[in-house]
């Protein structure tokens, strides 16, 4: 009877899991067909005359590698700017009090519930008087700002969950609060910081709209414009496409594999103890 | 007042670079939005909008299309939220039963996660084709059924968008809740367990319970997320189509102001989505209570 039910849990699962990752599969499949079949009504994941000319075309005849410069320049930024503003003001936030310190957690809330239509416009407008239009520091400050609010909560609740005495003990033996901040609490902050790390590298990675505000110079397109202009023109690009897009997938997937075990740990959502 | 300061100083100077960015890229945003939602500003008036109060805002609550798509936002948001977290806890708690190669199913679970949303989008559109997609392939080979709509009805176009958002989100609820198992003790389980308790007894009156503190702020998060998506549903219907019927509040603004350029309205219809949504956290958060003793303790 137990055996019968861990073997029915497993099935289970095993079909949840492949109805899970079939479009990812349906994406690898789409990304092999050669130019010929691009119209297919077949189901089987592995295309008849699987080829790898869709990789070849998207890393040599399209500005690809442009693209993955420009995003890697991006998304590297926002997480160093992202991570380093979060950890201190999360630090803030969770060992101090201070006058509107209720305020600012409250007021990084509601940012998130500011729809993105209501900040487009004066954002492009702002950025026209910085005369960061058209450049990829203004999208690293915009994403930066974007990402704060949830790492910032994120690192809170972490560091929440660290004991003050850890701190107190190291101030004892003559460090300032900074110094036990920097050689106490960062390090025991590790997996708060990687996933706040990963969220900063993934929004930079693949946001869209605000990228197609600000930039219009071809030679400064992110993946996702890039991307979004293969998927929009011919549909004999599909296949393109999808190789592109499996390209842009894989850092990604790549770090979020490699981060797995911190996720539980690493998202605390806000002082709950976990 | 230099006491005052020096008292402050410190938890001032780690905030000050958050404060500075959230406030040019966020706040003055906002505040110029709130402007712009009582000028005339559009394509004729882009250089000299006049300030016209708060018409743009009666116009909103005049026109009847703001409370259709106001109840599609909120069958948006309830069905991709409730489904998000039913599949997040259903699988967070079957991947604690002892399943071998946890780590695998686990790994394999969060991929949707990983995945940028507008490829997401893209792909799940073509699989809606009605001819090539590989959906309607497998209902009317597999199962023999009839070819579903999925892109030119208009139903049809909103479910197609909330099963794509629905795969999106749940690997995000599931992590949370995998982290909230964690913190429940074994003994209460064994104590149970002794009392006589089934399986489902204890998934109610334990499990349930025990993670309801780590799941509110994460559902008031999902909810945000989901209400104010714009990816999802603009991408895979390609615009709130067909005829503009699979629209919520956010993708219809967005179509408002950069497709038809109406910038005073689109900003006052923002600030309404808003104000909206905003109601909608704050007795979500009253009613769970956790504004009493989750945010800002």
């Amino acid at each position: 009877m137990k055996r019968l039910k861990s073997i029915l849990l497993h099935l289970l699962l095993v079909g949840i899991t492949i109805a899970t990752i079939y479009p990812i599969l349906v994406v690898i499949s789409v990304s092999l067909r050669p130019s010929d079949a691009l119209y297919s009504t077949s189901l089987s994941l592995i295309p008849d005359g699987a080829t790898l000319d869709a990789f070849k075309v998207i890393l040599t005849d399209k500005p690809f590698l442009l693209w993955m410069r420009n995003s890697l320049i991006v998304s590297l930024s926002v997480t160093i700017f992202g991570v380093a503003l979060a950890s201190t003001a999360g630090y803030a936030f969770s060992r101090f009090r201070f006058p509107g310190r209720r305020v600012g957690m409250i007021a990084l809330l509601v940012t998130q519930m500011f729809p993105a239509t209501m900040l487009l416009l004066p954002l492009y407008v702002l950025m026209r008087k910085l005369g960061l239009v058209d450049s990829l520091l203004g999208l690293i400050v915009a994403y930066t700002a974007t990402v704060l609010p949830f790492t910032v909560w994120t690192l809170k609740g972490y560091y929440d969950t660290i004991p003050r005495d850890l701190e107190e003990a190291a101030m004892v033996d003559g460090t300032t609060q900074i110094g036990a901040f920097v050689r106490v609490v960062l390090p025991l902050a590790r997996p708060a910081l990687m996933i706040t790390s990963l969220f900063s590298f993934m929004s930079g990675w693949s946001e869209f709209i605000v990228a197609r505000v600000i930039l219009s110079s071809q030679s400064l397109y992110t993946l996702p414009l890039g991307l979004e202009g293969l998927a929009g023109t011919f549909q004999t690009e599909w296949a393109n496409y999808s190789a592109g897009s499996l390209l842009v997938c894989l850092p990604v997937v790549l770090l979020f594999l490699s981060l797995n075990r911190f996720l539980v740990s690493g998202l605390t959502l806000g002082g709950v103890k976990g | 007042m230099t006491t005052w300061i020096s008292r402050y100083r410190v938890p001032y100077a780690l905030l000050l670079p958050t404060g500075l960015v959230i406030g040019l890229v966020i706040l003055y945003p906002f505040f110029y939005n709130l402007w712009l939602s009582m000028t005339n500003m559009s394509l004729y008036h882009i250089n000299d909008p006049a300030f016209v109060g708060l018409r743009n805002y009666g116009e909103i609550f005049k026109e009847s299309e703001l409370y259709s798509v106001l109840g599609k936002t909120i069958i948006w948001t309830v069905v991709n939220v409730f489904f998000h977290v039913a599949l997040g806890i259903a699988l967070a708690v079957l991947l604690n039963e002892g399943i071998r190669g946890k780590g695998i199913f686990r790994a394999l679970l969060i991929l949707p996660w990983a995945m940028p949303q507008y490829i997401v989008a893209l792909t799940w559109r073509g699989m809606f084709s009605y001819e090539y997609g590989s959906i309607n392939l497998m209902l009317t080979r597999w199962f023999g059924l009839e070819a579903v709509p999925w892109l030119s009805d208009a139903f049809w176009a909103f479910a197609a968008a909330t099963i794509t958002n629905i795969w999106l989100g749940f690997p995000f609820m599931m992590v949370i809740a995998l982290g909230g198992l964690q913190s429940i003790p074994k003994e209460l389980y064994e104590a149970a367990e002794i009392d006589g308790a089934g399986a489902w007894q204890r998934f109610w009156r334990i499990t349930l319970p025990m993670l309801k503190p780590i799941m509110v702020p994460a559902v008031s998060l999902g909810a945000i997320w989901t209400f104010n998506n714009l990816n999802v549903i603009w991408l895979v219907t390609r615009g709130g189509q067909p005829a503009d019927s699979s629209h919520i509040l956010v993708t219809y603004v967005y179509k408002a102001a950069f497709t038809y350029y109406r910038y005073g309205y689109a900003a006052a219809f923002s600030v309404v989505i808003f104000l909206i949504l905003f109601g909608f956290i704050i007795w979500y958060l009253n009613r769970t209570g956790a504004l009493q003793d989750g945010v800002a303790r």
